[in-house]
């Protein structure tokens, strides 16, 4: 047998829910293990090797200056580069500092803000390099994590689906909370990835797994406003953790742009 | 034609589902659940819907209770008998890997006899035209197969039409005229039964009901005939599939893609679509394999995959695919229009698209260019 690809779990500005769901997937870790070789994951070892990786698994977003010249550093002894969860893939819920004004959060948060160097954005990695692969969700689903590494292991494309949250709520015989109860769900420009977690306990999709590619937010949020939502529960809704996510950040200045417009 | 029978009061419909529960049925009814009504197994009247309705729009459903003691006042909901006949998640086949290569094997369904009781009449037609996908083409479905042909059908007919029902204009309803073992038409002292089928025949027998009053009989007739008047909803099909596929440039395509969220769930309400996608999923422990069929829907992007690209990338696109072919190739394909007017899709559609009403402006200015 070949031998096995080299796998380097790395973080970047992020919480570690993403690369620890590894970690729990339990039943199949041993099997992956059997697979892959993680000869750079903190979570899991203290020995850490140097590169080249044949694959670089990369949690959290880029918030500092040293981050950006790790990243660059990272994508060029790494042949395949994967961002996992909505830090990496989308800035994640530390990019809500787009509608605020960081410095001033520093100073006054921090005792001492001059030992702080933040950027004034959080950005997702593919904002800075190239990236082979991203995988979504906050957290992301551990077990479409195996997925990509043993299909980027076996050199096939990884079977991830990227359809909406409906296509599950149908499949698993959830009534839509949208239509039958009057909430305000995301889950028709959402992709999937939860199993339609939420609205299967009553409570509209908040887009953990980011927009769906495609994504056509103009008319549901037409619907949400028709159905009597108004813009300031709305945008809270588009801004957590895939807040500056293009289609998300673009439907929540819209709906401040106009905050009193009911169709 | 042998002459309806009377089940009164109304509690004995308790005997009907003991019946058919000693003849070893699954029954599988209508029941209130998450704010709206969908089909589950019950093995008591408690649990059928009895004093709701639901009250219904494009985008829109909500239930509410009557004063009336009406048990089956309500319409169709989400779901559908495809959930029992064509299920939404299942496995064909496994391999397993040994010494010297693989063993292949069919799943076996080990599905349980089931009893449908209340179908309407636009389900019995959907239900029909279904037969005609899975069972009546050169390729015959193993898992539809084995349910249908064990499937007994208690159908009820409508006596009130929802505000999405245009089962008029599709011919299918509200009255059932076939499809079905035996059929119920609900009065305010009890149920009218038409019997079907010999096998319905048989089970009722057992119930030693007398034959229905004819003033009853009468009330049957004239509140189906009331759900029919009553329904406002309308598609106009003549000539359908030509005004379709003469027009699939017209500009209400892209009006309709621009409202349209590509969400899939018209699709996964109606109880004609069949899209679906089989995957091969491997156990990383033991190496075997399950292949898994789960619907799908042509408003996901990737179900139009060929070579790893979509060739209907644009939302426009998706629904046109939609609308012709359910209203206009499926003649073509399967002899009958894919449509039975149920009015699900415009239901649970949550930004209220309208079938009915995207025919309607088709025809309204129909632009006549050529395929
Ligand atoms: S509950 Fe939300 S995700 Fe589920 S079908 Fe309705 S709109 Fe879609
Ligand atoms: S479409 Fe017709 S048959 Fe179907 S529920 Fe409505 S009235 Fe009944
Ligand atoms: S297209 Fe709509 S109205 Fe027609 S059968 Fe399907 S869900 Fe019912
Ligand atoms: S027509 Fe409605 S239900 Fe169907 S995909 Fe478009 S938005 Fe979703």
């Amino acid at each position: 047998m070949a031998r096995k690809p080299r796998v380097a779990v790395m973080k970047f500005a992020s919480c570690d829910g993403c690369q620890l769901s590894l970690l729990d997937a339990e039943d199949e870790l041993l099997a992956v293990c059997d697979r892959l070789d993680f000869v750079y994951f903190a979570e899991a070892s203290s020995v850490l090797q140097p590169g080249p990786y044949d694959i670089a698994v990369v949690e959290g977003s880029i918030t500092t200056v040293e981050d950006e010249q790790r990243i660059r550093e990272l994508r060029a002894c790494s042949t395949r580069l994967v961002t996992i969860g909505a830090c990496a893939t989308a800035g994640g819920i530390q990019a809500l500092r787009a509608w605020g004004d960081s410095q001033e959060w520093i100073r006054t948060i921090y005792p001492r803000p001059e030992y702080i160097h933040a950027l004034a954005t959080s950005t997702p990695i593919a904002a800075h390099v190239l990236v082979d692969y991203e995988l979504h969700g906050c957290p992301i689903n551990a077990h479409q994590l195996i997925e990509v590494l043993i299909a980027f292991a076996s050199g096939r494309s990884p079977n991830i689906p990227a359809h909406s949250v409906c296509l599950d709520c149908k499949r698993r015989g959830t009534v839509c909370v949208m239509v039958a109860r009057g909430q305000a769900c995301l889950g028709p420009i959402t992709r999937t990835g939860c199993g339609a977690l939420c609205p299967t306990y009553n409570r509209g999709c908040y887009g953990c797994f980011g927009p769906v590619d495609g994504g056509n937010a103009p008319p549901l949020l037409a619907e949400f406003r028709r159905q009597g939502h108004a813009a300031e529960q709305l945008v809270p809704l588009l801004r957590n953790f895939n807040a500056t996510a293009p289609l998300f950040r673009e439907a929540g200045e819209s709906l401040l742009d106009n905050p009193t417009d009911d169709r | 034609m042998v002459a309806p029978l009377w089940l009164a009061p109304k509690e004995r419909l308790q005997d009907l589902i003991d019946a058919l529960r000693q003849r070893q049925y699954t029954v599988v009814a209508p029941v209130v659940d998450q704010a709206a009504i969908v089909y589950d197994e019950i093995d008591h009247i408690d649990r059928l819907p009895r004093g709701w309705i639901d009250s219904q729009a494009a985008g829109h459903y909500r239930l509410q209770p009557t004063s009336r003691d009406r048990w089956f006042d309500f319409v169709v909901g989400p779901d559908s008998w495809k959930k029992y006949l064509f299920p939404a998640r299942c496995v064909l086949s496994t391999a397993k890997p040994l010494p010297d290569g693989w063993q292949f094997e069919s799943a076996a369904d080990d599905s349980p006899a089931y009893a449908f009781l209340g179908a309407r009449a636009c389900e019995l037609a959907a239900i029909q035209v279904q037969d005609r996908v899975f069972l009546e083409g050169p390729w015959i479905d193993q898992i539809y197969q084995h349910r249908r042909s064990r499937a007994f059908i208690v159908a009820v007919n409508c006596t009130r039409s929802g505000e999405n029902c245009f089962c008029v204009s599709m011919r299918t309803g509200p009255a059932c005229h076939s499809g079905y073992d035996l059929a119920l038409t609900e009065t305010d002292e009890g149920f009218v039964v038409d019997i079907g089928s010999e096998r319905g025949g048989d089970l009722i027998a057992s119930l030693r009901l007398p034959e229905a009053p004819l003033e009853k009989c009468t009330a049957a007739r004239l509140s189906q005939e009331r759900a029919a008047m009553q329904q406002s909803k309308q598609m106009a099909t003549g000539d359908l599939p030509n005004l379709l596929m003469t027009n699939l440039e017209h500009p209400r395509w892209k009006d309709v893609g621009d409202r349209c969220l590509s969400c899939t769930n018209c699709t996964m309400v109606c109880p004609t679509c069949f899209c679906c996608s089989v995957d091969d999923v491997t156990d990383l422990n033991t190496g075997a394999v399950e292949r898994q069929r789960q619907w799908d829907s042509c408003f996901h992007e990737e179900f139009s995959n060929l070579n790893g690209r979509p060739v209907r990338n644009e939302t426009r696109s998706r629904y046109r695919q939609w609308l012709t072919h359910k209203l206009a190739t499926w003649h073509d394909q399967f002899d009958t229009s894919g449509c039975v007017g149920c009015g699900r899709c415009i239901a649970w559609c949550p930004v209220g698209i309208d079938i009915t009403a995207e025919v309607a402006a088709l025809r309204e200015a129909p632009v006549r260019c050529p395929a």
